[in-house]
C-alpha cells in the first residue's frame, strides 16, 4: 500500500502535476497541514510529511506556508482518531481537539489542510465548534484550484475568497 | 520499565479526561491495577495515536496496554457507534463501514462521472474505471465521498486523469475505513483487511494506493 501523497510529490517534481501559488500572489492567504498519525508517526515516517510540505509549499507558495509546533512525527493527534469520532464521547473528543485547536490558532493560519478523513472530520468540527477562527480543506481541493480545473460544486470546504477564484 | 518521567502524558491531549492519563494508566497496570483500567471509558477517549510511545525513553507501547483494555470489554458494551460500523463493513464485500452495497457505489460513480461529462467543460472525456483488470494503481476511498458529498471524489478523478495514471476503484473492497480495529475487534479486523487486499489482487493492480 502507497499514499497518494506520496505520488502528489512525484508527478510535481515530473512536471506532470504543473501546480503553482500564482493564485495566492496577492491573497497572501496563509496555510497551516495536519500530519495524520496513520500516515506519518505510525506508517511512513517523516518522509511523507516532508512530501507532504513539498506539496503544500508548491500550492500556497512557500511564503503562505505555517507549521504547527511541534509537527510530523511529532505532532498531536487531531483526536478524531481510533475511532473517536463514532465513540459516543464528544465533549471529551472536543476537549481533547483544545490542544489542536491552540496550535492552528498559534499558526495564524487561514486554512488547515487535512489529509486524512478522520482528521478532516475532527479538525472542520473543531473550527465550527470553536469560533470558526480557520476552514478545513482536503488537499485535493487545493491542487484543482491551483491547475485552474476546481469545478463550482467541489467547493464545499472553501472560504468565500476562494469560492469563485479560477471559475 | 518505566521511569515515570512522564513525558507520555505532558504530550498527550488525552491526559486528564476521565482523571486518566498514559503514565498514570502504565504505572497502574505495573502496579497490578488491571481490574480498575478495565472499567475506565478513558480507553475509547485515547486515540491510541502513539505519540506517548514515540517520545516514551523507554519505548513502551501504551498504546497496546490501552488496546488490550478495549479488548475486555464485552462487545455490547463497547461504544455502539463503533461497533455498529464495524458490523456494517461485515455485511458487504464493499468492507463499508457506511454499508453501502458493490452496486451502490457503481450507481454513485457513474451518475457522479455522467455528471462532470455532460456539465463541466474540459472534462467530457474524464475517466473513473471500475474493476478495470491489471491497472497501476487500485484506489481506495472513505465511505463519507460516495454517501454524502460525491463531489469530493471528482477533483482526485480530476487529478489522477491530468496525470494519465493508469488507475481503478473495484465495486468490492474499495472502502478505506476500517472500524473493527477501531472496535478492538481481532478476527473482523483481520477480515477486513483480508477482503480489501483480495480485491486489489484479484483485479490484478500493482499498487494499492491509499488516499487522503
Amino acid at each position: 500500500m502507497e499514499s497518494i501523497i506520496t505520488w502528489y510529490a512525484r508527478w510535481i517534481r515530473e512536471g506532470k502535476l504543473p501546480v503553482t501559488s500564482d493564485w495566492n500572489a496577492e491573497l497572501r492567504l496563509k496555510f497551516t497541514v495536519q500530519d495524520p498519525c496513520q500516515l506519518v508517526r505510525k506508517s511512513l515516517g517523516d518522509s511523507i510529511a516532508n512530501d507532504l510540505r513539498f506539496v503544500v509549499k508548491k500550492l500556497v507558495g512557500e511564503e503562505n506556508f505555517v507549521d504547527m509546533h511541534p509537527n510530523k512525527s511529532n505532532n498531536y493527534c487531531c483526536g478524531g482518531g481510533g475511532g473517536a469520532l463514532q465513540a459516543g464521547f464528544p465533549e471529551q473528543r472536543r476537549a481533547y481537539g483544545l490542544r489542536k485547536r491552540n496550535q492552528i490558532l498559534a499558526t495564524g493560519a487561514h486554512y488547515c489542510i487535512a489529509p486524512c478523513h478522520n482528521c478532516h472530520s475532527q479538525i472542520h468540527d473543531l473550527a465550527e465548534y470553536y469560533g470558526k477562527k480557520w476552514h478545513t480543506i482536503h488537499l485535493w481541493t487545493l491542487i484543482c484550484l491551483s491547475l485552474g480545473i476546481l469545478g463550482e460544486n467541489e467547493r464545499a470546504y472553501l472560504g468565500d475568497e476562494l469560492a469563485a477564484l479560477g471559475l | 520499565m518505566c521511569l515515570t518521567c512522564g513525558l507520555c502524558s505532558s504530550g498527550c491531549p488525552a491526559s486528564g479526561l476521565e482523571g486518566m492519563d498514559p503514565r498514570k494508566f502504565v504505572r497502574m497496570a505495573a502496579l497490578g491495577m488491571g481490574e480498575t483500567l478495565l472499567q475506565t471509558p478513558w480507553v475509547w477517549m485515547c486515540t491510541m495515536c502513539k505519540r506517548c510511545q514515540h517520545v516514551c525513553p523507554m519505548h513502551i507501547d501504551i498504546p497496546a496496554l490501552v488496546y488490550e483494555a478495549r479488548q475486555h470489554w464485552p462487545r455490547e458494551k463497547r461504544p455502539r457507534g463503533i461497533v455498529a460500523s464495524c458490523d456494517a463493513s461485515l455485511k458487504t464485500e464493499t468492507s463499508s463501514a457506511m454499508g453501502v452495497s458493490p452496486t451502490d457505489f457503481e450507481f454513485v460513480v457513474r451518475d457522479m462521472l455522467d455528471e462532470v461529462r455532460t456539465t463541466q467543460k474540459g472534462f467530457e472525456n474524464i475517466v473513473a474505471p471500475l474493476n478495470k483488470k491489471g491497472a497501476m494503481f487500485f484506489l481506495n476511498q472513505n465511505s463519507r465521498e460516495p454517501v454524502t458529498e460525491p463531489d469530493e471524489m471528482v477533483p482526485l478523478w480530476k487529478i489522477l486523469n491530468y496525470v494519465g495514471a493508469d488507475w481503478t476503484y473495484g465495486t468490492l473492497g474499495w472502502a478505506a475505513e476500517n472500524y473493527c480495529m477501531f472496535a478492538a475487534d481481532d478476527e473482523a479486523w483481520e477480515r477486513i483487511v483480508r477482503t480489501k487486499v483480495q480485491a486489489v489482487e484479484d483485479l490484478g493492480a500493482k499498487i494499492w494506493l491509499n488516499t487522503e
